[in-house]
């Protein structure tokens, strides 16, 4: 497998601020990377380092099997996609998918070619006379798109290029993403702070926290299998419930509040730790009326929100507030006593004091 | 019923009365403050157009009995000023040499300086701009004989280009702060993605901040026309009296101390030298909000 893009040990300081640190990361041809975070993550300066705008203290940026950590941006084979469109107001859309290749010195039968081939591929064609101004949201974010395909460049950078539209056109113009992407198969690295378009479109997503990434994993992998607390509670909207306990036994079970759950079935060996977390997604807690020994946890039902096709429930249990995800139609009343069952096979056990999965 | 019409019931607009407390005081206040600019020029205007006669009756608000364009001739062309007595006209076209370039250096060269004190942040760029905004603070009169002193040995002394050159340094703190702010205002993303479709710092500046900043530089220019042209200290102390300005000109033939106080001619000469800031701000005040709402796109 060739890499498209290599970051080795790469650090950025802002005077005495680390925003990325020692930071690495390889990306396969045809990739589609997608840094994730909370704001101030450092993923999109991580992005702009890879197009060059921001200079790294220190570390290298490969591109194609090009060490390209001190080319300028235009000769890194990138194209960029941003929050803002970034549109050149003063000219027409021709004239912003053209700016780059004219700046290249292209031939002019090339230049039109290929902005005829953007145009169809993102079905601007009829607004390629008119200026930015005259489009709507979703129709200058395909000219962005566009002026990053005329480039004809092996890596695309998406920042946050969804993030100022209205949640319907965002999923549309996702799907419209993933299109594009199984049709150029390009390498592209999206920045988003929405776990739903890290979901929906990634390869492999890159969980980031204060500069350095926390999980590079499938989508799949990080749902189900997150490495630490912190990609647990960020990933999966509702989020994951945490019950803080112990493992005893040996760790063939988990005590929360009085209550035993065997760990029975558990793919990891958590082993005696006298501060656990057991995490929980809402989905894999089922409400039932009979206590199974081992098998679930008392709670008590406080209020639901039913969301059209579920509805998650929020309960007490042991003094925490847990969610449950439950089919609208079993609605359960306030204040009504239930047992939770654990699905144990699907659940993580976490260490309270590294924060690690176990 | 005559009661229900009365107090009719309240729908649409609420109906307002023109001649409202509020009206008179404002539309009050509004025409005593224009007839305290009015004034004065009607009484310039129309003591400019009297012959010396008629100003002597001394009713200075009456308009001329007998119209005279005899004083503008003579404050354009007869006047005389020391040894010249060709009017004003010498120091027209003498302020128009300086004005044109002073105007086109200064804004090129600070447009620039702002564009790159904002895109191209360079190590130590922040404190070459404090020091730059510092010099604003500076007392002109501070710095007057030590530029007499710099313009001599550079050979520049007396001349007309030495006055351009000290009119685009004073104009530059002012003006690199007006275009930095003014380029700070257009969004980071849009110089990014200039340079990944590969702009050097000529081409983003020309191609991309140049055509999006139209009003700053109509700003700009009527900063500069208007104290440039008005400009006295520097015209007086830097040029010779065949270069001086229209104001130091205007003021020689004001303060002129022998024979006969001509004031039709001297109020003739201060209009004529306010001509060109007036055309200026009718001009460009048409242009500066076009310029605005041309600027007002959002990419």
């Amino acid at each position: 497998m060739t890499h498209s893009i290599q970051v080795k040990d790469l650090t950025l300081n802002f005077g005495a601020v680390s925003v990325l640190k020692t930071m690495n990361l390889d990306v396969a041809e045809g990739e589609f990377i997608v840094l994730l975070g909370p704001s101030g993550c450092g993923k999109s300066t991580l992005l702009n380092c890879l197009a060059g705008l921001l200079e790294p203290s220190d570390g290298e940026i490969w591109i194609k099997g090009k060490n390209v950590t001190w080319a300028e941006p235009s000769e890194r084979g990138i194209g960029m996609v941003f929050q803002s469109y970034a549109l050149y107001p003063q000219m027409t859309v021709r004239g912003n998918l053209s700016f780059g290749l004219k700046n290249a010195r292209m031939p002019r039968d090339e230049i039109e070619k290929r902005v005829a081939r953007a145009a169809e591929i993102l079905q601007i064609g009829p607004l390629l006379d008119r200026k930015p101004a005259a489009l709507s949201g979703g129709q200058r974010q395909r000219v962005a798109i566009g002026r990053a395909l005329v480039r004809d460049v092996d890596v695309f950078l998406f920042d946050e290029p969804l993030s100022n539209l209205d949640a319907k056109l965002r999923s549309e113009l996702r799907v419209e993403i993933k299109r594009l992407h199984s049709r150029l198969n390009n390498t592209m690295v999206y920045v988003t702070h929405d776990q739903i378009e890290a979901l929906t479109l990634a390869d492999r997503i890159a969980v980031m926290r204060g500069g350095i990434i926390q999980q590079l994993a499938a989508p799949q992998e990080i749902y189900n299998r997150p490495a630490n607390l912190f990609v647990a509670g960020f990933i999966g909207s509702p989020s994951m419930n945490f019950l803080p306990g112990k493992t005893v036994d040996g760790g063939r079970a988990f005590e929360f509040a009085g209550n035993r759950i065997g760990l029975e079935g558990y793919e990891g060996a958590p082993g005696q730790r006298d501060k656990a977390i057991l995490g929980l997604r809402p989905e894999h807690l089922v409400m039932q009326d009979t206590a199974e020994p081992g098998l679930t946890l008392p709670a008590t039902v406080e209020i639901d929100e039913p969301m059209g096709a579920d509805s998650l429930v929020w309960l007490k249990a042991g003094g925490q507030p847990v969610s449950v995800r439950v089919p609208v139609e079993k609605r359960p009343r306030a204040g009504q006593e239930v047992h939770l069952r654990v699905d144990i096979r699907h659940a993580s056990v976490f260490d309270a004091g590294t924060e690690e999965r176990v | 019923m005559a009661d229900l019409t009365a107090t009719a019931i309240p729908s649409g607009p609420r109906p307002r009365r023109r001649l409202s407390g509020r009206n008179i005081m404002i539309y009050g206040t509004l025409l005593i403050v224009s007839l305290y600019y009015i004034l004065p020029l009607w009484v310039m205007v129309m003591t400019s157009l009297k012959g010396m006669p008629e100003i002597r009756m001394g009713s200075i608000f009456s308009p001329p009995v007998e119209i005279t364009f005899q004083p503008w001739v003579k404050a354009w062309a007869e006047a005389c000023t020391g040894l010249n007595c060709d009017g004003l006209s010498r120091g027209f076209w003498n302020s128009v040499r300086i004005l044109i370039p002073s105007v086109i250096l200064s804004i090129a060269v600070a447009s620039v300086n702002g564009y790159a004190l904002i895109n191209w942040k360079f190590k130590g760029s922040e404190v070459f701009f404090t020091i730059l905004i510092f010099g604003s603070f500076i007392p002109y009169q501070v710095m007057l004989y030590p530029i007499v002193i710099l313009l001599r040995e550079i050979g520049l002394y007396g001349s007309l280009s030495g006055l351009v050159i000290v009119h685009t340094i004073f104009g530059m703190p002012i003006l690199t702060l007006l275009f930095r702010n003014y380029f700070s205002s257009i969004p980071e993303e849009l110089f990014k993605a200039a340079r990944v479709d590969g702009a050097g710092f000529w081409g983003i500046y020309f191609r991309i901040m140049l055509p999006m900043s139209l009003p700053i530089f109509v700003v700009a220019v009527i900063l500069q026309v208007t104290g440039i042209w008005n400009d006295f200290l520097f015209g007086v102390v830097y040029t010779k009296p065949e270069l001086y300005p229209m104001t130091v000109q205007l003021n020689n033939i004001v303060n002129s101390v022998q024979g006969v106080k001509e004031y039709n001619v001297n109020m003739a000469a201060t209009l004529l030298t306010g001509l060109v800031p007036l055309t200026i701000y009718f001009i460009s005040g048409k242009l500066f909000v076009r310029g605005i709402a041309a600027g007002a796109v959002k990419g």
